[in-house]
């Protein structure tokens, strides 16, 4: 939202690295990190920079307002007693919700449910929307036909997904999955009882591998037929234009498809809300929230989990950034 | 909880041929009420749960809104868990948005004890025409605190044990009207072939979902949630003994990937036939022997939930209508409740939407309607049969400190059970035992009863 105003502003000094990193890693790859060198800072740069501040102002508060507030009522809400039930019974109770979140198991397990889930379905999506990247990338007769129907899972609303999931394909009893292995021979899985990690991370890869597909090829499509053609000439195989060339190329666009299927994935509901219910290790944080504030109608026990998560979130978030993902460090030119 | 998602029969547009059973509902409704409100018209929001007997209701209000002038009726229909959401918060805070509101058996005593709900007693018995001790005396005793009646019962179910004729007269089998589990048990173990598992039983995570059918087992095995002093009994022996028999039942001969099934999905799975037994809702009964949505109809038999230690085991729910006190149209919202849990309102369900389709287990006056006997001649009797049977006060071996079978109405139930359901499902894909499951459920369970003393 509010990285708009300072897309559309005139390029400068005075646009901070670490705010504009979108338009530079999808558009126009790394031609423009390279301008982007702060050049001699005049008065007019600074008026330029005051008027980009001026622009981005109303957006900012407004976003503020529109996050903060709440976050700020979640935290005022984790220090109550606040049972939806029992709504005489509202009264001031310190650090109790609090000592509930670090004493009951819940929390550090759905903390690595979170982390398994997000981060094995954003691993396995990566890698098979790079595949399918490259396929889609070469021309073909019902290239634009194949792209749609590979595209289609991301537009498929999550709980559909789910429910398509868990009768068509995974169903014990009519499921197309078991089907095709009973062809093989192989007895029916069954994939909800025995193994809901799996069957939560197949709904997922399925969904977002379209997505990191889509990035991905955005990336391969900015590869200048040039360089390719040069290290064809100066004899270089198909494998080692693709390892030495394509991957560092693609490397922005791939941390930019992780970054944002993270995000997305960290708030997973649907799947596990539709198939697993939270068993066999599938509880994941925003679950676990769902089940404290409306299962357990407990208010301020929710609140205390949500500002924990939203702590531990940040903080995971803060040292990924900064540590792995070349587009957020700043001056670091490749 | 039970009915989670019912199929709707069929889309049914069955045209409203008005007026024809005007005259037969105007017994219900005082000229007085209607005008009652704010002195001109009156618009009565009532919010429901989409099952197929309340949008048989929605379909006929117009029947009402005829009777009624100067009232109308605006449902705002929702999924279950939508529904007890935005009720609790709407009851809770006092906002006033419904002047009608479909609450579950569970809520109701809470709600009535809470003093969100208004007493409905003298309205009801101060009517002779409407016959307030028609309404089945379980679910009576059921939506009533201290003696005052909060809500009335729109439709309600117990469990019954469906199964399959034809399998069970191909492996000889013959079964009473009384089985015991073990009996069942046995029968599950010659019923499961290649071609269809022996029992279909709940193993879908949640309080409603897979704790409604083994409470009832629980109980019957002598255990239960809580003694009479509000102290946990969920790893006593008994509990422990009736979960570990479900378990094994269910992993030994019930269907393949248990946790995925609860009500639709077993529903499903008998009426395609790939199943011999079935204990669940009574209402699923109706279901089964509907030509259209079933391959069974017409194969299925039924009793009455199978038992151990007790006399009968059968659950106990109903979707009553309330009327929170925050309402502005009290007389109005009266009027219409009493007209949807009417004798007249059953008469005008089955002659204009079809006999099978008149909500079940609410009057005993319904049972004795000669067009709906012969319409749900397979299951009219039985569900009757067990309703009137099951014992709401004590339906385990000992005595509770609560009325109802199979939830326990207090507000932490919902999330006790939701937890320990979760272990359960755990025991029964086998990455914990029921004893270690229990024992932390054990724990969950005494935090909650604790506030209960």
């Amino acid at each position: 939202m509010t990285s708009n105003p300072e897309t559309t502003s005139p390029r400068g000094p005075a646009v901070d690295t670490s705010t504009a990193p979108k338009p530079r890693g999808i558009g126009n790859g790394a031609r423009s990190r390279r301008d982007a060198q702060p050049v001699a800072a005049g008065a007019a740069a600074k008026q330029t920079a005051r008027l980009a501040r001026g622009l981005v102002l109303p957006g900012m508060t407004f976003t503020i307002l529109l996050t903060q507030i709440p976050f700020v009522v979640t935290i005022v809400f984790s220090f109550l007693r606040w049972n939806q039930l029992r709504p005489d019974e509202i009264r001031f109770t310190g650090w109790d919700n609090y000592a509930v979140v670090f004493t009951r198991p819940e929390f550090l397990s759905s903390l690595g449910a979170t982390v398994i889930i997000t981060g094995s379905a954003v691993l396995l999506s990566l890698v098979f929307g790079l595949f399918l990247a490259v396929l889609l990338d070469r021309k073909f007769r019902g290239r634009g036909l194949a792209r749609t129907l590979a595209i289609t899972p991301f537009l498929v609303m999550p709980a559909a997904a789910a429910l398509v999931w868990k009768w068509l394909m995974l169903d014990s009893n009519v499921g197309m999955v078991n089907w095709s292995l009973g062809l093989l021979g192989i007895d029916p899985v069954q994939w909800n009882t025995n193994f809901p990690l799996v069957t939560i991370v197949a709904v997922l890869v399925w969904q977002y591998t379209p997505f990191m597909m889509l990035i991905l090829m955005a990336g391969l499509q900015s590869q200048g037929g040039d360089v390719l053609e040069a290290a064809a000439v100066d004899g270089a195989g198909p494998a080692r234009i693709f390892w030495s060339l394509t991957l560092p190329h693609l490397r922005p666009y791939a941390e930019i498809a992780t970054l944002l299927g993270s995000i997305m994935l960290l708030q997973v509901f649907d799947p596990i809300a539709i198939m697993t219910k939270g068993t066999g290790g599938t509880k994941t944080l925003s679950y676990l929230l769902y089940e404290r504030a409306f299962i357990g109608l407990d208010i301020g026990q929710a609140a205390a989990f949500g500002v924990i998560a939203v702590i531990v979130t940040i903080g995971v978030a803060m040292i990924a950034l900064r540590s792995t993902f070349s587009i957020f460090v700043e001056g670091k030119v490749r | 909880m039970m009915l989670t998602r019912i199929w709707r029969h069929k889309a049914a547009p069955a045209g409203l041929a008005v007026g024809a059973l005007a005259l037969a509902l105007t017994a219900c409704s005082s000229s007085g009420d209607a005008g009652g409100g704010a002195g001109g018209d009156v618009k009565l929001t009532i919010a429901t749960v989409n099952n197929p007997q309340m949008q048989d209701m929605e379909e006929l209000k117009s029947h009402f809104e005829e009777d009624n002038p100067g009232i109308t009726v605006e449902f705002v229909t929702m999924e279950e868990g939508d529904l007890r959401a935005a009720v609790t918060a709407d009851v809770a805070s006092g906002a006033g948005q419904y002047d009608i509101v479909t609450v579950g058996a569970y809520e109701v005593p809470q709600w009535g004890a809470q003093d969100w709900l208004l007493d409905l007693t003298e309205s009801l018995e101060g009517d002779a025409a409407y016959d307030v001790d028609d309404i089945l005396p379980p679910l009576r005793d059921a939506l009533s605190v201290d003696g005052k009646q909060y809500a009335v019962p729109f439709y309600g179910e117990s469990s019954i044990l469906m199964y399959n004729k034809a399998m069970f007269a191909e492996a000889g089998i013959e079964i009473s009207n009384n089985p015991t589990w073990q009996e069942v048990a046995e029968y599950a173990a010659v019923l499961d072939t290649d071609e269809h598992a022996g029992i279909c039983l709940r193993g879908k995570p949640g309080w409603g979902d897979l704790f409604a059918p083994l409470t009832t087992v629980v109980q019957t095995f002598g255990g239960n949630w809580y003694d009479e002093n509000w102290d946990a009994q969920v790893n006593s022996p008994e509990f422990v003994e009736g979960v570990e028999f479900y378990v094994d039942l269910l992993t030994e001969h019930g269907q393949a990937d248990p946790v995925s099934y609860s009500f639709t999905e077993c529903l499903n799975l008998l009426s395609s036939g790939k199943v011999a037994m079935w204990y669940d809702a009574s209402v699923a009964a109706s279901i089964l022997e509907d030509p259209e949505a079933s391959e069974v109809a017409g194969q299925m038999g039924y009793t009455h939930a199978p038992v151990y230690k007790t006399e009968e085991s059968g659950w106990l729910w109903s979707w009553n209508l309330a009327i929170p006190k925050t309402t502005k149209n009290p007389e109005a919202a009266t009027t219409f409740v009493k007209w949807a849990t009417s004798k007249e309102y059953h008469q005008l369900v089955g002659e204009e939407l079809g006999w099978t389709r008149v909500p079940p287990g609410a009057r005993t006056s319904t049972y004795s309607i000669p067009e709906y006997q012969e319409a749900a001649a397979a299951f009219a009797p039985i569900t009757l049969e067990v309703m009137e049977s099951v014992n709401p006060e004590q339906p385990g071996v000992d005595p509770q400190p609560w009325v109802g079978i199979q939830y326990v109405p207090i507000p932490e139930f919902q999330d006790v059970g939701n937890q320990v359901a979760q272990l359960v499902a755990d025991a029964i894909a086998g990455r914990t035992t029921v004893q270690d499951a229990l024992d932390r459920g054990q724990d969950i369970a005494q935090t909650a009863g604790d506030l209960q003393k």
